[in-house]
């Protein structure tokens, strides 16, 4: 008998159960453990890449902030700053501070959606229905500013195109001091839940090691013991002249990755707040009129970790060649190292621990044949739940306390 | 990373690399032949533990380019590889991978849009494009329009 077919193989897509976009995941298992795992992408290829090259520098932000609904501010920011390093153009001062402000908003209300979904997986959905409760705010502050509760459309070479009216920021800081005290006792709440310790703690560990290996990026890497941040590493924006501490805890975990997230949370209103108290006076975009030939790096971190852009220019009004690393790709590849080894019912909430984003990972349509599918979302979300509640009922714990606010 | 930093960094692969190229204290590219790569790549990644970030394949017209970006995340400098493959017929490279793991997909990227092999990767196959493409067409090249 062949090997394959003496080895259960069981089938995890193209629709992941948790995250709503195409990937395959085949893992081998022996019982309930997984010994192996396969990743196929590309379901969703869009060929953003080639497509860049045939577009004008100006309209570029404008498709790769397509690259992802939720990392619409952080894709054209390292872009433009890769095209800016090429010309040599240094926006202004207010222009910088705009675009953290607007880049850490982005960052909350990705943390929060993340933290709802993970809830839900494991049975938690009171903090589902919360996390996303206390999101919404955050995308009416971004509509406001930029006119979008996703892709803003707000960067360009040389600044931003809409800027921060003086009379919203009062309106900006109020609406900051509910989102910090909702996300304080929801932090609270999960870091201090017996039930949650018990079933994250020591799930899908990314050892520090492998974590360097497979060059992860943001909160999967700060949640293995990686103290990397563009923001702190390489500033970009205005976040050389703000205080805030890079967040990042050793264990590698699941409760590591979701406590690391939701600490950056905080760490990000309090970025804002000090962006909008000192929001210099001035113009926010300085005219652009050539890009001359040469070639960029631009990075920024994105709620994932860092996005990386290459440009290069011949001196005419295209990039040549435009190369997209969105931080999900280089994440990805370490479930070889934290599933193997894992029960099935941990897998599906290791693989969406990293917050996965496909249409950053992807950039030609395509659909092929699978394996039957061994177990469909029903059984591995029912799997999930049910070692949730196991837990619950081993430590006799009372559900969950979460006190509005 | 000040020149004279650079410099002394690097002096072990000194004669392995064609130039440095320093834009700026935070961006050096460091252009190579393609037989130097991996031997420089692993210098890089093992001795001076720089975080590999991803590889940018280029149709250059005249040769493919690869480039290998690393960062230093300690002063946030970027350095670059640029391997130069002057083979356009059957252009070739060694893989990265057997040393970063972390460059498995990339590797497989380039190989599925502009026809790159890379000598010694570990498992490669097709990854962005679907199985029934056509053999001999890669999407990134400049000859595809559009």
């Amino acid at each position: 008998m062949r090997e394959s077919l003496r080895q259960p193989v069981l089938a995890v897509g193209p629709f992941h159960p948790l995250q709503e976009e195409m990937e395959f995941f085949q893992l081998t298992v022996d019982g309930e453990k997984v010994t192996d795992i396969n990743v196929r992408i590309s379901y969703n290829h869009r060929g953003i890449e080639k497509l860049s090259e045939t577009l004008q520098f100006d309209q570029v932000p404008y498709l790769v902030s397509r690259v992802c609904g939720i990392c619409s501010a952080s894709h054209p920011l390292a872009y433009v700053q890769a095209v800016e390093e090429i010309a040599g153009v240094k926006p202004p001062e207010r222009a910088l501070y705009v675009r953290t402000i607007i880049n850490e908003l982005e960052r909350i209300h990705s943390h929060l959606l993340w933290v709802g979904l993970a809830g839900h997986f494991i049975g938690y959905d009171t903090v589902f229905m919360w996390a996303w409760k206390y999101r919404e705010p955050v995308l009416d502050l971004l509509e406001e500013i930029t006119g979008n509760r996703n892709n803003y459309g707000n960067v360009k070479v040389g600044g931003c195109r809409e800027d921060i009216p003086d009379e919203l920021i009062p309106k900006v800081l109020a609406e900051l001091d509910k989102i910090e005290q909702k996300t304080e006792m929801l932090t609270k709440a999960v870091l201090d839940d017996p039930v949650l310790h018990a079933r994250l703690k020591g799930v899908g560990v990314l050892t520090k090691e492998d974590a360097v290996k497979y060059a992860v990026t943001g909160p999967t890497a700060r949640g293995s013991g990686v103290a990397i941040d563009v923001r702190h590493d390489d500033p970009y924006a205005a976040y050389a002249d703000l205080d805030w501490k890079v967040i990042s805890l050793p264990e590698g975990d699941v409760f590591a990755k979701a406590a690391v997230r939701l600490l950056e949370t905080l760490e990000a209103v309090k970025i804002i707040r000090q962006a909008l108290r000192q929001l210099p006076t001035g113009p926010v975009a300085v005219e652009v009129k050539e890009i001359p030939a040469g070639e960029g790096c631009g990075h920024a971190e994105a709620p994932r970790g860092e996005t990386f852009h290459y440009v290069r220019s011949d001196g005419g009004n295209r990039p040549v060649r435009h190369k997209i690393r969105a931080p999900s790709y280089v994440n990805v590849p370490s479930f070889k190292a934290s599933c193997i080894g894992q029960d099935i019912a941990d897998v599906t909430l290791t693989l969406a621990a990293v917050d996965p984003c496909y249409s950053c990972t992807e950039r030609i349509a395509v659909v092929d044949g699978h394996n039957t599918v061994l177990r469909n979302y029903e059984e591995l979300l029912r799997l999930s739940r049910e070692k949730t509640a196991y837990i619950q009922r081993e430590l006799g714990a009372p559900p969950m306390k979460l006190e509005d606010c | 990373m000040q020149p004279n930093e650079l410099d002394n960094l690097l002096s072990p692969i000194r004669d392995k690399l064609t130039g440095i190229e320093r834009k700026s204290d935070t961006r050096v590219f460091l252009p190579c032949e393609a037989e130097h790569v991996s031997e420089i790549c692993r210098f890089l990644f093992e001795d001076l533990g720089l975080r590999f970030v991803i590889s940018t394949g280029i149709d250059a017209q005249d040769c493919f380019e690869v480039l290998h970006h690393f960062s230093d995340d300690e002063s946030g400098c970027f350095v670059t590889v640029k391997a130069f493959i002057r083979d356009r017929e059957a252009p070739v490279l060694d893989s990265i991978t057997p040393v970063i793991p972390g460059a498995e997909w990339i590797e497989c990227e380039m190989h599925d849009l502009l026809g790159i092999e890379f000598r010694n990767h570990p498992h490669m196959r097709r990854l962005i494009l679907s199985d029934d493409w056509p053999d001999g067409v890669y999407p990134l090249r400049k000859e595809i329009r559009t």
